[in-house]
């Protein structure tokens, strides 16, 4: 009988091209996203070489990073974003290749369309020059994050050369409490691994927290596995994957289903397979969390305080704990439920989706922003929008004072108008809390999308235990 | 691409942990649609000062390092983003090559395509390097990518593991793209057998 296998293992073996002596292999790759923030250069080295895009078919390009979220048919105003979108409009016209333009509905957030559109399945290798890549493999696909170097070369060959990762596996065991989802799940794995924890590795969530999450949910802890050094995570898919997948347009054909799902179906862990690096967490141990500092590792619950530099483990933590605190402007010994926000956003590509605007709708519902609060709301897709106004969710936030935006990828990194001026701080549904990354001089605490409605009606950051 | 062989050079010490590609590159310089030019903006938040000056106490600013082609520097370099812009940066401004404990993974796909060494070291062999980094204008390493040393300003030689096919690359200069068409009957082969096996992957 053949060795057990993990669900890394089985994808990884069925796209090796080939393998050389040393292990370096030849990886096929099925499906390939592509923006414009990554790919400009990529497109024009084909071009010099005369190359084609060997499969366009399994090829899609949007528009997220520089897209205004205001007004969708206006002419983009910096000179800047504008040529790189135009520029990437050229390159589909160009090459020939799929692309959903600014004014589609099916416009969005790389990482939200492509499985909304069931363009991501189980079992695919799929990239993107994008670090949050990792969120495809929510649906138990191999999506990892690569430079602009490699989508040349996926765009000309539709193969990576690589050599094959380390197999990891996080269980999140039992359930969490109320007010506890699936960002306070990745944050508190983050907090534990830390942020190189997964280099090298590509993790597996796994556990009874995990298998209850929704699809979206599973997109949120995924996504952020970057954030623990892992170029990808993977969920197995199961029964919420298939439901999820059915009937999406560029989904398996009707009369390709049943084959499609028996394959999904062969893809988890087999009993027995083994694993390079074992975690463990209890999800009722698991707080409402929230970034203090300037890495994603920096997190703590709610109920605790900014803490105090000489805790740190050594002499380089220190000294990046010290840092952190004077660009974030915090002193040790503050209560985390004291520290008053400017900005509240909601939105990217970890939070952008339904059930993260259903759950920050839910808070901000019969409620108002509080005074000197700037709060956006920035739906992931044009579908995602259109689904959150089918159900009525538009109003109940701009009831409340919040601004209801267009989709892209908006406050999370600053290349488009929404960005934090120097000295704000912001609490954000985003993925990076890194010096600069919402503005030059922001400073950003990531947490839930109901822990950032919760603050944005406070004014401070604040505990959504207490909102019931 | 560059090729990499031997290199002589002043060393910068940069002793921070988890150095973020925001930090290295700042995303208002993703705009481009170019690959060269970034060289000025490698570091910005924390090379130039708020009015645009340069921050003298920066090293990158100070003599001899504004001359730096080794850059020494703690954990995790390079996490983050994918954006090779990072990578375009440290080219633009004349690094050829990095040395850390340890490296965040797409960042050091990234560094190997544009002819960057990266150079993994133990915490303490690290440490010493950093050492000999201070020493301004006595800063000075050699990597020696085909005997895989690091050469000390004292002559003591550090070795340093490295994939052999990485390796084959930046002493020759290839181009990847190039060496794997050339296996394109083998990806063709595998097309046919994965369309019939799991004929939805294709559209």
């Amino acid at each position: 009988m053949a060795a057990p296998k993990t669900l890394f293992d089985k994808i990884w073996d069925s796209h090796v091209v080939r393998q050389d002596e040393d292990g370096t292999c030849l990886l096929y790759i099925d499906r390939h996203m592509v923006h414009e923030v990554t790919s400009a250069q990529a497109f024009e080295g084909l071009r010099l070489a005369g190359r084609k895009v060997r499969r366009p078919d399994a090829t899609l390009l949007v528009c997220d990073h520089n897209v205004p979220t205001t007004d969708r048919g206006a002419r983009i105003a910096d000179d800047d974003s504008r040529i790189q979108v135009e520029t990437l409009e050229k390159n589909a016209a160009e090459f020939g290749l799929p692309y959903f333009p600014l004014t589609d509905i099916r416009q969005g957030i790389v990482h939200i369309i492509g499985p909304e559109q069931g363009f991501t399945q189980p079992g695919m290798t799929i990239v993107c020059g994008d670090s949050h890549t990792a969120t495809h493999g929510a649906f138990g696909a191999l999506a990892f994050g690569v430079g602009t170097s490699e989508v040349e070369h996926v765009l000309a060959t539709q193969t990576l050369i690589q050599k094959p990762a380390k197999n990891m596996r996080i269980s999140v065991t039992g359930r969490p409490h109320h007010g506890v989802g699936a960002k306070d799940i990745i944050l508190a794995i983050i907090g534990k691994i830390g942020t190189a924890g997964g280099t090298g590795h590509v993790i597996e969530y796994a556990g009874e927290a995990i298998e209850a999450l929704s699809m979206e949910g599973r997109m949120t802890v995924c996504n952020m596995s970057i954030e623990g050094g892992a170029r990808a995570g993977l969920v197995a898919p199961d029964e919420t994957t298939i439901a999820y997948l059915k009937d999406r347009p560029m989904g398996p054909n009707a009369d390709e289903w049943d084959a499609a799902v028996a394959y999904w179906k062969s893809l988890p862990s087999d009993a027995g397979a083994t694993y390079d690096k074992e975690v463990t967490l209890d999800a009722a141990q698991i707080e409402p969390l929230v970034t203090w500092g300037t890495s994603p590792e920096d997190v703590l619950p709610i109920t605790a305080s900014v803490p105090d530099p000489a805790s740190a483990r050594d002499e380089a933590k220190k000294r990046s704990m010290e840092r952190a605190l004077e660009y974030m402007g915090l002193t040790p010994g503050t209560r985390l439920s004291e520290i008053p926000i400017q900005t509240a956003f909601i939105g990217s590509c970890t939070n952008g989706r339904i059930e993260d605007l259903r759950a920050a709708a839910a808070i901000a519902k019969g409620r108002k922003v509080a005074d000197g609060v700037r709060a956006l709301v920035v739906p992931g897709s044009g579908l995602v929008k259109k689904q959150a106004e089918d159900e009525g969710l538009d109003a109940v936030f701009t009831e409340a004072g919040f601004e209801w935006r267009e989709a892209g990828c908006s406050m999370c990194l600053a290349m488009n108008p929404d960005k934090l001026a120097p000295g704000e701080r912001s609490a954000s549904t985003s993925n990076r809390n890194f010096e600069g990354r919402q503005g030059p001089g922001g400073r950003t605490h990531l947490m839930s999308p109901a822990m950032v409605a919760a603050a944005a009606i406070k004014g401070h950051i604040t505990d959504v235990r207490d909102f019931d | 691409m560059d090729k990499f062989d031997r290199l002589t050079g002043i060393a910068a010490p940069l002793p921070m942990i988890n150095v973020d590609t925001d930090k290295i590159i700042p995303a208002k310089w993703l705009k481009t649609i170019k690959r060269t030019g970034l060289g000025p903006a490698l570091f910005e938040a924390i090379r130039y000062r708020k009015d645009g000056s340069e921050d003298p106490d920066f090293v990158l600013n100070k003599e001899p390092y504004r001359k730096a082609e080794i850059l020494v520097t703690g954990e995790n370099f390079g996490c983050g983003s994918s954006r090779e812009h990072a990578v375009w940066a440290l080219h633009g401004f004349g690094i050829r090559c990095v040395i850390a404990p340890d490296f965040a993974d797409i960042f050091y796909s990234n560094a190997f395509k544009n002819g960057i060494l990266l150079v993994k070291l133990p915490q303490a062999e690290v440490d010493k390097l950093m050492e000999d980094a201070e020493k301004g204008e006595n800063a000075r390493l050699t990597v020696d990518l085909e005997r895989q040393v690091v050469i000390r300003p004292d002559g003591e030689e550090i070795p340093f593991d490295i994939d052999a096919f990485r390796k084959h690359c930046l002493l020759n200069g290839l181009d990847d793209i190039a060496l794997t068409l050339e296996k394109d009957k083998d990806i063709q082969t595998f097309e046919g057998g994965q369309k019939t096996a799991t004929p939805w992957l294709y559209r």
